[in-house]
């Protein structure tokens, strides 16, 4: 039992390059910018883009975070690329009733099954949002939203600085796409 | 008024370096510690801080440049980390023979070989001789702070020694956190100016750093050892002054419910914290443990450490670096040192944990002091132990 009360911890899953680290800061900054405690680190090491990597969450809403180890007992994780739940284990340590929010175009049930995945799954179909909305694959700002609406860590407006202070002039795309992820995804 | 942001540790550490309006850094980059000194590159080139960088070709040219920077009186800083301080190494033992007060934030990261970029304190440990102060941060917020609270102590004119922030590589370096970024006014209420008291002028010329024969060179060095030991005055007043302004109190030995504890736990560096969620759970479980944490590494503060642990019948301390074929961690021969002639003294048990990035858990931490009470009870072949290594 690692787990204090107030405390949420989510693990991002994703490949080198598609921004699994840049995501984490961002939801931390916003955090801390509500008044909250929060930390976001990389799975450390240097970066090889497409190797899946993972970067880590934690907010607490009353007290400092503490712990500075790799979460290795999420309440939620998170998978940006589809192709990686085959491959890692992306359930590993899950807190029982934790919720799995994957970037993908089949249901949840169908996640559930195929993976057999024994823990609630939210979907949201973040590659085709991020490619209209963005013009590009790159899920990370959508996959947020998705992120920001099942585990309601921080207010979704929190998130607009964050966005703008990192992606500047194309802040108000991905804010569209990050807004298009928290509407879209489905439990 | 200081604003509290979310900000990567290094980032903040670049800022709490602008902050103290130094004159002049040199460096090298080098993982972990690069953010840092690329922050305060692209400040520089920004114009936000009227400083000169000095882009070197090596570690050993960066504590070598500055050196003159410092000798002319110019607030200097520069950061490394692992090889980096290994190959400044020579240069570092002359900063503090000549007294001259640079600022070095030291990201921990294990030394070859194999090869690792992650974290331990074995390049920490490299330079415990060398005759710096050594000041050991546990989270981005200490780092912040001891970075400026470094100028005050080390050009102090009853100082003038160089200083080592350590904050751990990537544990501290890469993570962004809650940190109150103090207000300019309150570090310039807080940091006089550097007055260097005979610095290198070409209209003045001083001779610096010269040869000694043995009829003067333990003079020198007698001289520098009974100056680093008074230096822990000015480093008690350095950080009660920023308890005034900044309302963070920084001691030699920090406790974490430890008054009255009959085991406690030593920690060093970022693990710290990771470690008191580990106590606060044992002690729901009924155990009766507490912490202290060692902030100043050099000089050693023996009457405190003595003081901290003197109730307590077992003291489970951990290391980050191995002395090989020694007597275990550095940490842990030192403590056994201090405590040796003491009428009542814990039982000292040594762990060494966390090389080369290792992951130690709050888990990890609770079967530490499970199992380090049980040795401590019924005694060990082992000179030390080490935790989590596949047989």
């Amino acid at each position: 039992m690692t787990q204090e009360k107030s405390l949420v911890e989510i693990r991002w899953h994703g490949r080198g390059g598609q921004g699994a680290v840049t995501t984490t800061e961002m939801l931390a900054r916003a955090a801390i910018a509500e008044g909250k405690y929060a930390q976001a680190f990389p799975s450390f090491g240097p970066e090889r883009r497409g190797a899946p990597v993972q970067a880590f969450n934690r907010v607490d809403s009353k007290k400092p975070v503490r712990i500075r180890a790799d979460i290795t007992e999420p309440d939620y994780v998170v998978v940006l690329d589809p192709s990686l739940l085959d491959k890692v284990n992306v359930t590993s340590g899950l807190k029982k009733g934790g919720y799995v929010i994957v970037n993908t175009r089949k249901s949840a049930g169908g996640i559930k099954s195929e993976f057999k995945i024994d823990y609630p799954v939210a979907t949201v179909n973040a590659s085709k949002i991020a490619r209209e909305v963005l013009g590009v694959n790159i899920v990370n700002t959508t996959m947020l939203g998705a992120v920001i609406k099942i585990t309601n860590v921080i207010d979704k407006k929190s998130i607009n600085e964050p966005i703008e202070l990192r992606f500047g002039k194309i802040a108000d795309r991905n804010i569209k796409a990050m807004e298009t992820g928290y509407e879209q995804v489905a439990v | 008024m200081a604003t509290r942001i979310g900000v990567e540790v290094s980032i903040a550490v670049a800022d709490a370096v602008k902050l103290c309006n130094p004159d002049v850094i040199a460096a090298y980059p080098i993982t972990p510690q690069t953010h840092i000194v690329e922050h305060l590159a692209e400040l520089v080139a920004n114009g936000e801080l009227d400083a000169e960088y000095i882009p070197v070709e090596s570690e050993h040219s960066a504590m070598s440049a500055c050196l003159g920077s410092a000798a002319t009186g110019a607030r200097t800083f520069t950061a490394t980390a692992s090889q980096g301080l290994a190959l400044m190494n020579e240069v570092v033992y002359v900063a503090s023979a000549m007294r001259l007060p640079v600022i070095m934030a030291v990201a921990n990261r294990s030394l070859s070989a194999p090869l690792s970029i992650w974290c331990d304190h074995s390049d920490m440990m490299s330079v415990r001789d060398t005759g710096w102060i050594q000041i050991i941060t546990e989270n981005g917020q200490q780092a912040v702070d001891n970075t400026i609270i470094s100028f005050r102590v080390g050009e102090d004119p009853q100082v003038l020694l160089p200083v080592m922030v350590h904050l751990d590589g990537f544990n501290l370096t890469h993570v962004v956190e809650p940190i109150m970024i103090p207000d300019q006014a309150e570090v310039d209420k807080y940091l006089p100016k550097n007055r260097f008291p005979l610095p290198l002028n070409p209209d003045k010329p001083v001779a610096m750093g010269g040869f000694a024969a043995p009829a003067i060179f333990m003079e020198t060095k007698w001289a520098q050892e009974v100056n680093i030991q008074n230096s822990k005055k000015v480093i008690l007043q350095a950080w009660d002054e920023f308890n005034k302004i900044f309302g963070r109190k920084y001691e030699p030995i920090e406790k974490y419910q430890s008054d009255g504890a009959k085991t406690l736990i030593l920690t060093v560096g970022s693990s710290g914290e990771t470690a008191s969620v580990a106590v606060d759970e044992l002690k729901k479980e009924g155990m009766d443990v507490g912490q202290v944490r060692i902030r100043l590494w050099r000089p050693f503060p023996f009457e405190e450490l003595r003081e901290a642990v003197k109730g307590a019948d077992v003291l489970i301390v951990m290391d980050r670096a191995i002395s090989f074929g020694g007597p275990g961690g550095p940490i842990a021969s030192e403590v056994k040192a201090a405590l040796y002639n003491q009428a009542k003294k814990p039982n000292v048990v040594n762990y060494v944990i966390s090389l080369g990035g290792r992951d130690t858990t709050v888990s990890d931490f609770k079967n530490i002091i499970k199992q380090g009470v049980g040795i401590a009870e019924k005694g060990s072949k082992n000179e030390y132990e080490i935790y989590g290594v596949r047989g």
